[in-house]
């Protein structure tokens, strides 16, 4: 608060250049492969026509939305830590996510069009958070109550998706289960756009006016309390805030395992500071959603996003727990 | 009138009560000490007095104001407040955690000043942790740490400030080491404390106004030569004692009434 951190400045810096690299790598990638100089003269507009229509048009609007993807799950995984006092308090273990995917799924499997699909899985994400404040946050959402709720919301929501897949038809199903495990094929500006837009809002809104709220709320409500925090006002600002930003990703690519969960992790881990590391976050959640696109597509065979996301997620959960339980720490 | 007041509360969680028709008075410029078995309402007196419990009934005057119509901020560089148990987060350092306590006097457009940078350095210097300043909290004592807390409540600046039993969990030397520190703010910066404490002794000698509090009410409040006597402790904790001065201070001092030995014995 006092100052900003260099290390922080400078774990973000390296992220980003390194997505920045991934990202030019990826655009490079396809069918009709183009080398990496000749992607950043297209970028720059100094490009042939063809490389422009296949970067610009194809490409690019994947690239942007895996960007954006990461770095809002990063950031609502990152205020969820920060909020629950927990490292593993993030939206998708909390229900959050799972509120947005199984409204999302309601629609797939009703028919429903993509327009109808994000704003289902938006209503479906900001609803279970409300519910899981309202059930389970009656005293703060650093408590077990809070944490244990959420995670029985979660596990209710994946019986409602099951049934859900159980009912609809195969063709359906087949795209449903594209959209569950979360993709960024196919994804275009129409994607990427309103979920910039939210980005604008309420990152903002979460550094500015709840960051430094936040930051007090770390030490305890009471302290926060003491030293003139409006507890309950920042606690629901951020909670909402981060809830429609997390809601905002997975209607643009499905619930993208893990990167909500870890991002923060990493981020904490290599800025070694306190507080929610909102915007290093980001950039490492852009760096992990850029990635694991791009190692999707270097796989040899197609697989979506989601899949690589839980598969690097789960490894690094097992070496979380492990190291924590070293250190004595759970 | 004092600056600090609760009068006719009714406190309670929920729908337990713990304290009704609850009345108090700190008085200016005091150092003053609420003792009282456990569960008697000590710790929830101090809550409502730091304005974290709203008083079913009743009200909590700062500055004449009822405290729940003013500003958060208003009450946060006024009032103080070092709870019970607060948690350091992870990796942060000392001078960072004792900058926190100047967030009530910062903005979204008044950000860190120089002004600010001193009075954290002041209240390093006032509480002894200066030499600790890049140290992470995690690696200091339980004493040091609950210095580097009272300095970051040194830092709100703030002329009235609560402690809510800050010598737990201390031992006896860092117990008295804390207790000094209190005694030095209180006599050289002019500021009015208000602690909970579970030590008898310790709150005789330095408290310049003890509350005695039983099952949610004031048995006694005053100076602590005329609080503490045998006859009080009997009637607060049910502890048979002896008040003797201490040798040290001249303030009162518990003895606790030796074990009564069975009658068996005592004829052999």
């Amino acid at each position: 608060m006092a100052t900003v951190r260099p290390r922080a400045v400078l774990v973000g810096a390296v992220a980003l250049a390194g997505m920045a690299v991934l990202a030019v790598l990826t655009l490079g990638t396809g069918d009709f492969p183009i080398a990496p100089g000749d992607v950043v003269r297209t970028l720059a507009g100094q490009g042939t026509a063809a490389h422009a229509f296949i970067i610009n048009e194809l490409r690019l609007p994947r690239v942007v939305t895996a960007v954006l993807v990461g770095m809002a799950l990063a950031a609502s995984g990152a205020t969820f830590q920060s909020l629950t006092r927990n490292p593993l308090g993030s939206p998708d273990v909390l229900g959050i996510v799972n509120g947005a995917s199984t409204a999302g799924l309601a629609v797939v499997v009703l028919g429903g069009t993509s327009a109808q699909l994000s704003l289902a899985a938006v209503a479906g994400g900001v609803a279970a958070a409300l519910l899981i404040q309202l059930v389970g946050g009656r005293r703060g959402l650093h408590g077990y109550r809070f944490i244990l709720v959420g995670v029985g919301m979660a596990a209710i929501l994946n019986g409602i998706s099951g049934w859900l897949l159980t009912k609809g038809v195969q063709m359906e199903n087949a795209r449903a289960m594209l959209w569950l495990t979360g993709s960024f094929d196919g994804r275009g500006w129409e994607e990427a756009l309103p979920l910039l837009g939210v980005l604008v809002v309420a990152v903002p809104f979460l550094a500015l006016a709840c960051g430094p709220g936040l930051r007090m709320l770390e030490m305890g409500d009471d302290i926060a309390a003491g030293l003139g925090v409006p507890v309950r006002r920042v606690r629901t600002g951020a909670l909402l805030a981060a809830a429609l930003v997390v809601a905002c990703a997975a209607a643009a690519a499905g619930p993208v395992n893990f990167v909500a969960l870890i991002a923060p992790n990493i981020a904490r881990r290599l800025t070694r500071a306190p507080g929610p590391n909102l915007l290093p976050s980001m950039a490492v959640g852009a760096l992990l959603t850029v990635g694991a696109d791009w190692l999707a597509m270097h796989s040899g065979y197609p697989l979506p996003v989601g899949v690589v996301t839980g598969a690097l997620g789960g490894a690094y959960l097992v070496w979380l727990l492990v190291s924590q339980r070293k250190a004595g720490r759970i | 009138m004092s600056r600090l007041s609760g009068t006719g509360m009714t406190l309670a969680y929920d729908k337990r009560v713990i304290a009704e028709e609850l009345s108090v008075d700190i008085p200016d410029g005091s150092f003053t000490v609420i003792i009282g078995p456990n569960a008697c309402g000590k710790s929830t007196l101090l809550r409502a007095l730091a304005r974290l419990l709203k008083p079913a009934v009743g009200t909590v005057l700062l500055d004449g104001s009822d405290v729940h119509t003013l500003p958060t901020r208003t009450v946060a560089r006024t009032l103080g407040l070092l709870p019970q148990s607060s948690t350091a987060p992870d990796g942060i350092t000392v001078a960072e955690l004792v900058a926190r306590g100047r967030y009530p006097h910062q903005s979204l457009l008044r950000r860190w000043s120089t002004e600010d940078e001193t009075v954290v350095t002041e209240s390093m210097a006032a509480t002894g942790v200066g030499d600790l300043a890049d140290r992470s909290v995690d690696e200091l004592s339980g004493g040091q740490r609950q210095r580097v807390w009272i300095a970051m409540a040194l830092a709100q600046q703030t002329p009235l400030l609560l402690l809510d039993e800050p010598t737990t969990y201390l031992d006896i030397a860092h117990q008295i080491e804390v207790l000094d520190l209190c005694a030095d703010l209180h006599e050289k910066q002019g500021r009015t404390l208000v602690a909970v404490l579970h030590d008898l002794n310790h709150a005789a000698r330095y408290a310049t106004h003890l509350i005695a509090m039983r099952g949610g009410r004031v048995a006694r409040a005053g100076a602590p030569a005329d609080v503490l006597t045998a006859a009080l402790v009997e009637e607060v904790f049910g502890l048979p004692c002896r008040v003797i001065d201490d040798p040290e201070t001249g303030t009162p001092l518990v003895v606790p009434a030796a074990r009564k030995k069975s009658s068996a014995h005592a004829e052999v």
